[in-house]
């Protein structure tokens, strides 16, 4: 058989794995393997990003958008640590990543030398598995390995450590696959036991309340969960990463959980008589104070990870597995039922929720812009079909809360991690994801600085990026804590700004600034009708807060729904 | 009423069922009393986990009792029955629910076989420790050496200076000849092993996990 060089066979086993995108950044340790990728430029789309953070945040909105593993390369020592903020996130948040870092040759290994770090040491404690690929030989499977326990499973990222002599040692390359591994059990039989035990709950319940998370749609489980909800006629309240697992306007979709969710689920947490969780991990931003969390409830979880069982919050039953299988098991014993008096009970907290708060944000008369007004408009411009990606703070909360979503796999946002600088090179990555669709980023004049090289990836590739820059000259999200619970006191929360759009027209990135909310609308549909990326810049209310707001530690039903600054 | 008191009359507080199950009303609320008690009452857990033979999975594992803060008492790892399989025997002091907790997050480690948790109720337990001694002192006192066969420990090493011993047992009875020995006076170095276990089921969990995977594997 033909030897060819372990940067080859690395090439090869890519494509055996049907990667056709990869976001990445060369180097001394990993010039090998873009020696051979030279060779491999029509069937392994490289996109060059600015800055291996980049690379990783991309690959990341890739993956979300796609369902597809997405995929990064860089080279070692800073390459590699770059990378370690993404991997982290990818984590928290479930998405499948493969990263490819080059390594120092073996007989270097551990001398300090030069661009030399413990990859696998250090982002073992962040990654689902790393492994060092120290001979030729091993690439196949070790590829093969990587693709299947990034995607299987509760996703995660996966890290390979490249060593350089393995990229150029020759070896005989033999196609690997990877369905297997017998101390890994991605796909775990359904306990007949617990489906019975659930339903049986379930048909009991008369004031029943589903949480929604990223698992339904990380398996794929939309019409089952849809199926699950209509059949026992239950309302749900999801959380930020599960927004798009059920279409925002869906009767039974009650709102978002957590901190700064809806009024209604918040409080009907604590008064339903069976919460049931799906695929979702009781984050402290969802449950607030667990000692008063849903006390009066049973408790249902349902998850494929074992280990999110009775973590946070104690559960009376836990359906383990797949839910785009459990569900549909459990859906099939349901009762056909009907809840229309409990379901109805929502709707003063909606109507309390709306007066006080939505409706302001939205429909405002005076006064500078307002981030929620804006969002929405955008959100309706795409006949709320398109992907909505956000950095970090008010930007993303508000964003979340008035973006609407009718379609799947149309949320990118750093849920777990809260990653500012996550935005913009997500939103890169989801271009390519879905290509068909609008992709509109919510970005603030703080998460916009930490990842702004990222305007030269979107310059070189034409990434059809809709950046709506929400300037409100501060760094909103601390600021509204620093009012509302450091006595007012902006420890160095006001951003001095340059000029955005003279910065994006550097980059060749059309850009406009809105000061007048009656310039609002026509220039939204400019931005929309202008192809390829566009840098939209609001000028928005300085000091504004995102509310309701359940106080970090406080219960989760006593929502503050007004702020008035002292 | 039979039963007295709520009994039989509401539906609500499901102590009927279990009087009618034959357990009396006291019994069942002072069982699940003990239970709240064990699950959140700090004593001595005894972790066995078996891995692949992977380099670098040894940190990971440690790392898991790391980040929850819980420190670790002994830690004894050496190749197991199973060809290829690795064993690991840990104690450490926790409350049951971050016992099962830290299991849970070590078996999620993609290389990680089995994890489980048990109490010393549980398993056989064996320690073993190495004692060196002064011999000058040895043959002025003679307690030291009716110390040395009152613990059953072995001498197994003697020459002018110092006489090694060796004693095999659970934790308590290595600690009492140290310390009975260390009143005398002649202890020059002690060293202990780690914990090594067996449980007391009468079938090894890891074999049917494995026998379990490998038809999941033939399924296929």
């Amino acid at each position: 058989m033909e030897k060819i060089t372990g940067a080859e066979a690395m090439m090869r086993a890519l494509e055996n794995e049907g990667v056709d995108i990869l976001f990445g950044y060369p180097g001394g340790s990993i010039m090998p393997t873009y020696d051979a990728l030279y060779d491999h430029k029509k069937t392994l789309n490289h996109i060059l990003v600015r800055h291996e953070q980049g690379a990783v945040h991309a690959a990341q909105g890739y993956a979300r958008v796609s369902g597809k593993v997405g995929c990064a390369i860089v080279t070692s020592g800073p390459g590699a640590t770059n990378t370690i903020t993404g991997i982290a996130d990818a984590m928290i948040d479930s998405t499948p990543l493969v990263v490819i870092a080059g390594q120092v040759g073996v007989a270097m290994l551990g001398t300090d030398a030069f661009q030399e770090v413990d990859v696998v040491g250090v982002t073992s404690p962040i990654s689902k598995w790393s492994y060092q690929i120290r001979r030729a030989e091993d690439i196949a499977w070790a590829v093969a390995r990587a693709f299947y326990i990034a995607k299987s499973g509760r996703p995660g990222p996966v890290v390979l450590d490249f060593a350089k002599n393995a990229q150029t040692g020759m070896v005989e390359y033999e196609p690997a696959k990877a369905d297997f591994i017998r101390s890994y059990d991605p796909d775990p039989d359904l306990n007949e036991e617990e489906i019975r035990e659930a339903a049986k709950m379930i048909n009991e319940s008369v004031k029943p309340f589903v949480l929604v998370g990223q698992g339904v749609e990380l398996g794929n489980a939309r019409e089952e969960l849809k199926a699950f909800l209509e059949k026992a006629d239950m309302p749900c309240g999801t959380t930020f990463l599960g927004l798009s697992a059920i279409e925002s306007d869906h009767r039974l979709n009650k709102g978002i959980l957590g901190m700064h969710g809806n009024l209604g689920p918040n409080v009907m947490t604590n008064k339903c008589d069976l919460l049931i969780a799906v695929g979702m991990r009781f984050d402290d931003r969802v449950t607030g104070n667990l000692a008063t969390y849903a006390k009066q409830a049973k408790i249902i979880h349902f998850d494929i990870d074992r280990s999110e069982f009775n973590k946070n919050v104690k559960v009376n039953l836990s359906v383990h597995g797949d839910c785009k299988k459990s569900l549909a098991a459990v859906t099939k014993l349901l009762d056909k039922a009907t809840h229309t008096s409990w379901i109805d009970g929502f709707k003063p907290y909606e109507e309390k929720e709306y007066q006080k708060v939505i409706d302001k944000a939205l429909h405002p008369t005076e006064g500078p812009l307002l981030m929620g007004e804006v969002i929405r408009k955008v959100s309706e411009a795409t006949n709320n079909a398109g992907i909505m990606v956000t950095d970090v703070g008010q930007n993303q909360l508000f964003a979340c809360r008035y973006f609407k979503f009718t379609k799947a796999r149309s949320v990118v946002t750093s849920g777990g991690l809260g990653t500012m600088g996550f935005g913009i090179p997500a939103a890169i990555g989801a271009t390519f994801g879905a290509p068909d669709r609008t992709v509109c980023l919510f970005v603030g004049d703080g998460g916009l600085q930490m990842t702004i090289q990222e305007f030269g990836t979107i310059m070189e590739q034409g990434a059809p990026v809709k950046m709506i820059l929400l300037n409100n000259n501060y760094l909103g999200n601390v600021r509204q804590w620093q009012e509302m619970f450091f006595s007012h006191r902006y420890s160095f929360t006001p951003m001095l700004n340059p000029n955005y759009e003279l910065i994006a027209k550097g980059y060749g990135i059309p850009a406009k600034t809105v000061v007048e909310r009656s310039e609002l609308d026509a220039a939204i549909k400019e931005m929309l009708a202008t192809p390829g990326p566009y840098l939209l810049q609001c000028a928005i209310m300085e000091e504004d807060n995102v509310m309701p707001m359940v106080p970090p530690g406080a219960n989760i039903d006593e929502m503050i729904l007004e702020y008035k600054s002292k | 009423m039979a039963f007295g008191g709520q009994c039989g009359e509401c539906t609500e507080c499901g102590k009927c069922e279990r009087l009618l199950n034959g357990q009396t009303n006291d019994d069942s609320i002072k069982k699940e009393e003990k239970k709240m008690e064990q699950d959140n009452s700090v004593r001595l857990y005894t972790f066995i986990i078996y891995s692949e033979n992977v380099p670098g999975l040894l940190s990971q594992i440690t790392a898991v009792y790391t980040r929850r803060q819980v420190n670790i008492e002994s830690l004894n790892v050496c190749a197991s029955s199973t060809p290829g399989a690795h064993k690991y025997t840990i104690t450490a002091y926790c409350t049951r629910t971050m016992a099962e907790m830290l299991t849970k997050q070590i078996e999620k480690k993609i290389d990680v076989l089995q994890a489980n948790v048990f109490t010393d109720d549980d398993i056989f337990i064996n320690e073993t420790c190495l004692l060196k001694i002064s011999t000058p002192i040895m043959l002025e006192n003679k307690d030291v050496c009716r110390m040395v066969r009152l613990h059953q420990a072995h001498i197994v090493e003697v020459n002018s200076i110092y006489a090694t011993i060796e004693k095999t047992g659970i934790t308590s009875d290595i600690l009492s000849l140290y310390d009975s020995l260390k009143t005398l006076g002649c202890v020059l170095q002690f060293v202990r092993s780690g914990r090594i276990c067996i449980t007391k089921d009468y079938t090894e969990h890891l074999d049917e996990y494995l026998a379990d995977r490998e038809k999941k594997r033939n399924a296929k």
